[in-house]
């Protein structure tokens, strides 16, 4: 057999899939299967893509709100929440992020645009006030900013229809949120952004919770509070200055 | 008679339930989605139970020829004023939020804020634009080049006008900040669910039309659609599983998250623009490419090598938009790999697009359109080269978060996508419309090169912002410390963002006049000019392969 002849043999068997359309269909959506399969099918079950880390918990009824809030207002369009390792950007915006930092981020804000600053570890950098007075009118602030202005979060009334189907959701798609988290939720969600409310056992079940009115305004639970309460949370559950690498910490709390 | 009962009471039975929903969500946003459904219940009795004919009202309006065509082409018309006018309509929500960058007081809260804006751009230009080009399109070639009409026409009309529905509940969402948060996948979860219907539906036409063939052979471009239509349904389908909180409320939780959603939605996002904007307007290139020019495509065996490659490679690509995040390194480095190799398919798509001028490449010269088609390829390899370098580490640890990569996808978009359209829509106007020639060849080369010198101060401009951008955000000083503050590169680029808005509204008056052009077509209007070339419309050999009854 001459080499062209085994070339034109390739070339005459594909004919066979020009001639039928469904192997032309099939074929197709075999080829394209693959690469989804072998990149994707791993990270469900390959250790450092499932670790738990010490220190993550879910997110608080309140603290959901303001990031249902965050997806709703496109904020990942000009904000991304992942720190990359390198130097400058560690220095800039503080520890690398973890990939257990976002394992309860349904859906992702990793982000793919800095507009405007990363917040991955943007809780705790600044003061409520800041942030309200910032959301409110970010060029009082920042005189050379480009956001755009969000005072109407702060007129509008925090309202989510029901906080335990919410929770229950969440539950749903993976997150370990316990039955008294669930039946508490829109007293949960009430109280940690009102100072005269008794937040019960909020604070043990959500640990590290931050429980204050967020929005200068003590009277009224807000958007404003639910967005401000996300913000100051992110980045602080994980303990990224402790001296052992993580994996050593959780192993040590399982007893292992 | 059974019928129209029937249909009355299928629309009667969707008013009755959107009525309810309205009646018990709490979800301001999604009563207003109920309310839009329960108006297109509506209007679908009232044309059911009487007279009125919408469709004939809107025959009329857009002047379709008298009596049935040969081939099935009223859908293919429709695609093309739909075309026309959600490209116009993208593009101008782009020249606003790019205004908006430069001149923030521009975002008026709560609805017209960038954040609630961007996405109606790009799922306009994308999914609006580009999604009716390649209904218009894949319905016109799968006819021709298969010598039959349309299979199921009913189920084609109910593709196209099921995909507008999909589009205005998208862009009404957008709005009213109903978003799942994810890159071209942002309309929630009931919107999504109704796309895969009219989705399966797209299948089903054109597939039912290539079994229906008088030719053997299934044509090049058909594979590419092929793919295209079968790869966007697997993606979608997958990066959206999602389940909502209330099948009475808009608001879903993704069914993964952290890194596993990342690389579901970058697999997803890389793909969109693999199949979606890469292997649906490479078959349109494949059709009327060789048709404008009147020569065969160049080469057999390099579009059976360049396609499996290209829908191969492809799927591999998406981590190169997470290098250097907390995606494992392994997956990285196969983004990487996969997408540097992913040049090779790539040009060889537009080194069998280019030389196919062989022997006609007089007509760059005489040809606007086939002017624009050579722009399209030309630029299609500019950016297909650029994209593997972007997705190498290196290099992407300065792109990365910039508006380098912005500058990277205008390439593509406006430079590739957009002119090859445009090309395609300028190609079937007269045919569709029995019109002899365009109003005006002249018009078409003004918009060529507004569109190109809008292209070239897009790209210009946001290639100095993305590499000012990154440069500065790692600028250390002679004493160790980080020199720029963060607001700092903002205010650096405010003069670039100006650019990009002024290339912006070149590209959005090239698509102005066009339309001005394609309207004053329809109208059977010629204007006056000194004469350019075109390639005639051999109206003969326009014909479907009928089978002759037997003596």
């Amino acid at each position: 057999m001459s080499k062209n002849a085994s070339h034109s043999d390739v070339f005459e068997s594909h004919k066979k899939l020009e001639k039928n359309v469904t192997l032309l269909a099939a074929a197709t959506l075999g080829v394209v299967a693959i690469g989804g399969i072998v990149e994707i099918a791993p990270l469900f079950w390959i250790d450092n893509t499932i670790e738990k880390v010490e220190g993550m918990r879910p997110y608080t009824p309140l603290e959901q709100a303001g990031r249902n809030i965050y997806v709703r207002e496109g904020c990942y369009v000009c904000h991304s929440q992942m720190i990359r390792p390198f130097r400058d950007e560690v220095e800039r915006y503080g520890h690398y992020s973890l990939a257990a930092e976002s394992m309860y981020d349904h859906p992702f804000q990793w982000g793919s645009k800095r507009t405007g600053p990363d917040l991955a570890r943007v809780g705790g950098r600044y003061s409520d006030a800041w942030h309200v007075q910032h959301l409110k009118a970010p060029r009082s602030v920042v005189p050379e900013s480009i956001m755009p202005s969000y005072s109407f979060l702060a007129e509008t009334a925090l309202e989510v229809p029901d906080p335990a189907a919410n929770l229950s959701a969440l539950r749903a798609v993976g997150v370990p949120y316990s039955d008294k988290d669930i039946a508490a939720a829109e007293t949960d969600l009430m109280a940690q952004a009102d100072p005269e409310a008794d937040a019960g056992d909020l604070a043990a079940r959500y640990p590290k919770a931050q429980i204050r009115d967020f929005d200068g305004d003590p009277a009224r639970v807000t958007e404003m509070d639910a967005l401000v309460a996300y913000l100051q949370m992110l980045g602080t559950l994980v303990d990224v200055n402790s001296a052992a690498a993580q994996e050593e910490l959780t192993k040590a709390g399982a007893g292992r | 008679m059974e019928t129209v009962v029937k249909r009355l009471g299928v629309w009667a039975l969707v008013l009755l339930a959107s009525i309810a929903a309205i009646a018990l969500t709490p979800d301001a946003g999604f009563a207003i989605h109920m309310g839009i459904v329960a108006l297109v219940a509506v209007i679908l009795i009232v044309a059911t139970a009487t007279s009125y004919d919408p469709l004939a009202k809107a025959q009329s309006i857009f002047k379709m020829p008298p009596g049935p065509s040969r081939y099935d082409d009223d859908v293919v018309r429709w695609g093309v004023i739909a075309t026309m006018f959600w490209g116009i309509a993208g593009l101008l929500a782009g020249v606003f939020i790019a205004a908006q960058l430069a001149f923030p007081d521009l975002n008026l809260e709560p609805y017209l804020n960038f954040g609630r804006l961007r996405p109606l751009h790009t799922s306009a230009v994308i999914f609006a634009f580009g999604g009716n080009a390649l209904l218009a399109t894949s319905f016109y070639v799968v006819q021709r080049t298969c010598r039959t009409t349309l299979a199921l026409p009913g189920v084609a009309r109910f593709v196209f006008w099921g995909y507008q529905l999909f589009i205005v509940l998208a862009a009404t969402g957008y709005l009213l900040g109903i978003s799942q948060g994810k890159e071209y996948a942002e309309p929630e979860w009931y919107v999504d669910l109704w796309l895969t219907v009219v989705w399966l539906a797209y299948l089903a036409v054109f597939v039912g039309t290539i079994l229906n063939r008088h030719e053997p052979h299934i044509y090049v471009a058909n594979w590419f659609y092929l793919a295209f239509i079968v790869t966007i349904a697997m993606l979608h389908v997958v990066n959206n599983l999602a389940l909502p909180v209330s099948l009475l409320g808009a608001k879903s939780y993704s069914a993964f998250a952290g890194v596993q959603d990342a690389l579901t939605q970058w697999w997803y996002g890389h793909n969109a623009v693999g199949f979606f904007l890469t292997a649906g307007f490479l078959a349109m290139m494949y059709y009327f490419v060789p048709k404008q020019a009147g020569r065969p495509v160049y080469s057999y065996r390099l579009s059976i090598i360049h396609f499996w490659s290209l829908i191969f490679l492809y799927i591999w690509a998406g981590p190169h938009h997470l290098h250097y995040t907390a995606l494992p390194d392994w997956a990285q480095t196969l983004g990487m790999v996969f997408s540097v190799m992913l040049w090779m398919p790539s040009w060889g798509g537009m080194i069998n697009g280019l030389m196919t001028l062989n022997g006609a490449w007089d007509k760059v010269r005489t040809d606007p359109i086939i002017r624009m088609m050579v722009l399209a390829l030309a630029f299609y390899g500019m950016s297909t080269f650029e994209g593997p370098m972007l997705s190498i580490k290196a290099v992407n640890s300065l792109s990365h978060y910039t508006d380098w990569t912005i500058g990277h996808v205008h390439s593509g978009a406006l430079g590739w996508n957009g002119m090859i359209t445009f090309a395609c829509v300028y190609y079937l106007t007269p045919r569709l419309w029995n019109r002899d020639r365009l109003y005006s060849l002249r018009m078409i080369n003004w918009h060529f090169w507004l569109a190109t010198l809008g292209i070239v101060f897009y790209t210009a401009s946001m290639w100095v912002a993305g590499i000012t951008q990154g440069l500065m955000w790692r600028e250390y000083g002679a004493d160790g410390y980080l020199v720029n503050s963060f607001v700092d590169t903002v205010a650096a680029l405010h003069p670039m963002y100006i650019l990009r808005m002024v290339g912006g509204l070149m590209y959005l008056s090239g698509a102005i006049i066009m339309a001005w052009n394609i309207a004053m077509t329809i109208a059977g209007k010629l204007r006056t000019e000194a004469p350019m070339d075109d390639t005639a419309h051999d109206y003969a050999a326009d014909r479907p392969i009928v089978a002759q009854p037997a003596e």
